[in-house]
């Protein structure tokens, strides 16, 4: 965790006051709604189709027990109980009123929350893995710079009012858990021939209405350049971005309509011009934030204790182990993921109830942390093996073990139609349709892993492009259809699916993706052979055949 | 519309001259761009001190060889959305060492002081009253800064380093 300084604190005390200050003068009408949306904006507060919409930053998916417990608060004190985790580690809080916003923010400020840049055309939270720290084989702990980063991108002075939104991810590993190549800038660690600790940029990546694979613009930047590169790429962005049409203001386009060799010698120039500057990191300055990242004192654990081998005999346990328990750095223990996928429940959503059990969860078996990740899951980082067994039965009891992570119920959604006023469609009760037809788990189990993802509007927030099966709500006539596509992945092998044939009405989608995994089980070389990778080898036709035929 | 300078609000020592009208004998104007570049040698070389007015789509590179002559630049915000003249003030302070008056104008909110404060902007022509005459309480509402620009104010990294320095120095 890293622990924030008199500095952070009273940076964020400020930014509440300057916030309080702007509900304020909306309320007396000192300000018009026009005027105030992109304050608002600036802050994480969206006017939905029922009510304000709060969104809460959580950097690099990383939450202390303490944290989550004001999460919590926050959720029973100013809103209806519950929270929606969202595939950017942010929360959305659904039902907030303006007037109690600034309380809100204050409370939360007093544990190191904050909502800056949450939305607004801006520099957005920056993601990275949520196994940061915890994942064998990484080249370091990624949450060192993507602090850094934090820090660097909140309320810049330069980058507060850029042509459009802008995200940052960040990996440390060679498996990308943090979708870097749908960003806007993604960074992979790694180290070059001298072993010194670098990134590979990219550039460009992005979803929406024109989605693109994020492109490499520098093999290799070193650690102590990053930010001086970072902010070259946004000045050159901020100057030439276009800020005509909305829907070509993202730098994905900039990039597309300059091409990336192009874009990458504008960015050179002036990277050149100011490398040297007070950006620079020299070691001492990233030895300071990572001396405020604190680690658990491991325990030298056995491999396969006792408590472990015990309940192996148990088939739940075991079901539930092999599904949601991943290997860590230090022997003896274990990463946890919680499936916030019930069957039939809202994709992402939390209750105070669940966040304050797991709080006390996280302080008995994780060292007081919980982890966030993309797919709008939960994790406890650092669970002593030993206490697995007791911790499935406690997470259990708080529905935070249903076994499918990684499988065809553990659907990633937006919110859609039953809260945004942007969507078209209804993503919740699609995602909870297909996981009440996938409740069983053998025949979930069976079919392997498979990620559906769902949109209910172009703006894929639901990140519907990279889905293994990708399902897009749009509007014809008045009516709900859906366009399905498939073989999108958003890992390190990133590609966007491919539209598999005209869009289907909302009573059918489900009828479709059962048709479209069926398809996969009969073409499947062998049973180890994941969706993804038979659409690859085959192309959409087979599956375009099986879904079509017969409609 | 008031004008904030020095922190204060003041009288506009600038006359805007419209593209096509005719210059004042002597005085200080402000003008277009457009104009400027017609004819840079024959204003600057009046009496009067001159201000231009740049827009924020025109790289400052073409104002770079007069700056030295410039009493003012004023740069634009055409909606407080378009922040393509935050980068264009950091870049004529930090990189072309230009220390004359920098204006903004245009849709100028309270809610920007900071912003434009740190990007070398020292004078603001404040689109309401209400904002000008809160410009000292709210410049000040921040004391931590992430971000080194060109406006000297040290950085949250920078101070934590002198405070490791003196803590280690006074053990």
């Amino acid at each position: 965790m890293y622990a924030y300084d008199e500095l952070d604190r009273t940076l964020i005390n400020e930014r509440v006051e300057e916030f309080r200050d702007q509900v304020k003068r909306r309320l007396s009408g000192e300000l018009t709604e026009d005027e105030f949306k992109m304050l608002r904006l600036q802050n994480g507060v969206y006017l939905q189709l029922h009510a304000y919409m709060f969104r809460i930053a959580i950097p690099y998916g990383t939450l202390s027990s303490k944290q989550l417990r004001r999460l919590a608060h926050v959720a029973r004190r100013y809103d209806r109980g519950y929270g929606h985790f969202t595939t950017r580690q942010n929360i959305q809080f659904n039902w907030i009123k303006l007037a109690e916003l600034p309380d809100a923010l204050a409370d939360l400020a007093e544990v190191g929350i904050h909502a800056m840049q949450t939305s607004g055309n801006n520099t957005r939270n920056v993601t990275s893995d949520q196994w940061a720290g915890v994942a064998p084989g990484e080249i370091e702990d990624p949450r060192i710079w993507s602090e850094l980063l934090r820090q660097y991108t909140t309320l810049h002075p330069e980058f507060s009012f850029l042509p459009r939104k802008f995200k940052f991810a960040i990996t440390a590993s060679a498996h990308d858990r943090a979708a870097i190549k749908i960003h806007d800038i993604g960074l992979r660690l790694h180290r070059n021939a001298q072993g010194e600790t670098g990134f590979e940029v990219l550039v460009g990546g992005g979803l929406g209405r024109t989605p693109f694979i994020g492109k490499t613009i520098k093999p290799f930047v070193h650690g102590r350049d990053i930010l001086s590169y970072v902010e070259a790429i946004l000045r050159v962005y901020n100057q030439y971005g276009r800020r005509d049409n909305i829907y070509k203001a993202r730098i994905k386009i900039l990039v597309h309509e300059l091409g990336i060799d192009k874009f990458a010698a504008e960015v050179e120039d002036e990277w050149l011009a100011m490398r040297d500057s007070a950006l620079t990191l020299d070691d001492a300055v990233i030895e300071e934030i990572r001396s405020r990242f604190s680690y658990p004192s491991y325990e030298n654990l056995p491999h396969m204790p006792e408590e472990l081998k015990k309940a192996a005999h148990d088939p739940l346990f075991e079901r539930w182990r092999k599904n949601s328990v991943f290997t860590h750095k230090i022997q003896g223990y274990a990463i946890v993921t919680l499936s916030l996928k019930p069957v039939g429940g809202p994709p992402g959503d939390a209750t105070a109830e669940q966040m304050d059990a797991l709080a006390d969860l996280a302080d008995k078996y994780s060292f007081g942390e919980i982890r966030v990740g993309h797919e709008q899951n939960l994790a406890l980082p650092h669970v002593a093996k030993r206490g697995l067994p007791a911790l499935w039965k406690a997470l259990d009891k708080i529905r935070l073990a249903t076994p499918n992570v990684n499988l065809v119920s553990d659907i990633i959604a937006c919110p859609g139609l039953d809260y945004c006023s942007l969507a078209n469609a209804r993503s919740i009760p699609i995602a909870q349709e297909l996981t009440r037809r996938f409740a069983n788990h053998d025949t979930a189990e069976l079919i392997g892993r498979l990620h559906i993802n769902i949109s209910g509007c172009i703006n894929a927030c639901g990140h519907h492009h990279v889905g293994h099966i990708g399902i897009l709500g749009v509007e014809k006539n008045g009516e709900e259809f859906y366009q399905i596509t498939i073989g999108g992945r958003a890992d390190e092998n990133a590609e966007l699916g491919v539209l598999i044939g005209p869009a289907v009405p909302y009573g059918e989608v489900a009828d479709v993706v059962e048709d479209i995994v069926e398809a996969y089980l009969a073409l499947r070389e062998r049973p180890d052979e994941l969706f993804v990778d038979t659409v690859k080898r085959l192309g959409v036709g087979p599956f375009r055949e099986r879904v079509y035929a017969t409609r | 519309m008031p004008l904030v300078k020095n922190g204060m609000i003041a009288t506009d020592a600038l006359i805007h001259v419209p593209d096509g009208a005719e210059l004042p004998g002597d005085g200080a104007v402000l003008v277009s761009a457009a104009r400027f570049l017609e004819n840079p040698e024959a204003l600057l070389q009046r009496a009067g001190k001159t201000g231009v007015i740049w827009p924020n789509n025109r790289d400052v590179d073409d104002l770079v060889p007069f700056l030295d002559r410039l009493a003012v630049v004023a740069l634009v915000f055409p909606t407080f959305r378009d922040g393509r003249a935050y980068s264009q003030a950091r870049l004529l302070r930090e990189r072309h060492g230009y220390d004359g008056e920098l204006r903004a104008t245009g849709q100028v909110l309270r809610d920007q002081f900071v912003f434009m404060l740190r990007a070398g902007f020292d004078a603001f022509e404040v689109k309401k009253e209400s904002d000008a005459g809160a410009f000292a309480l709210t410049s000040k509402r921040y004391s931590v800064f992430y971000q080194p620009t060109g406006d000297g104010r040290l950085t949250a990294l920078h101070r934590r380093m002198q405070q490791r320095h003196s803590e280690s120095a006074g053990q």
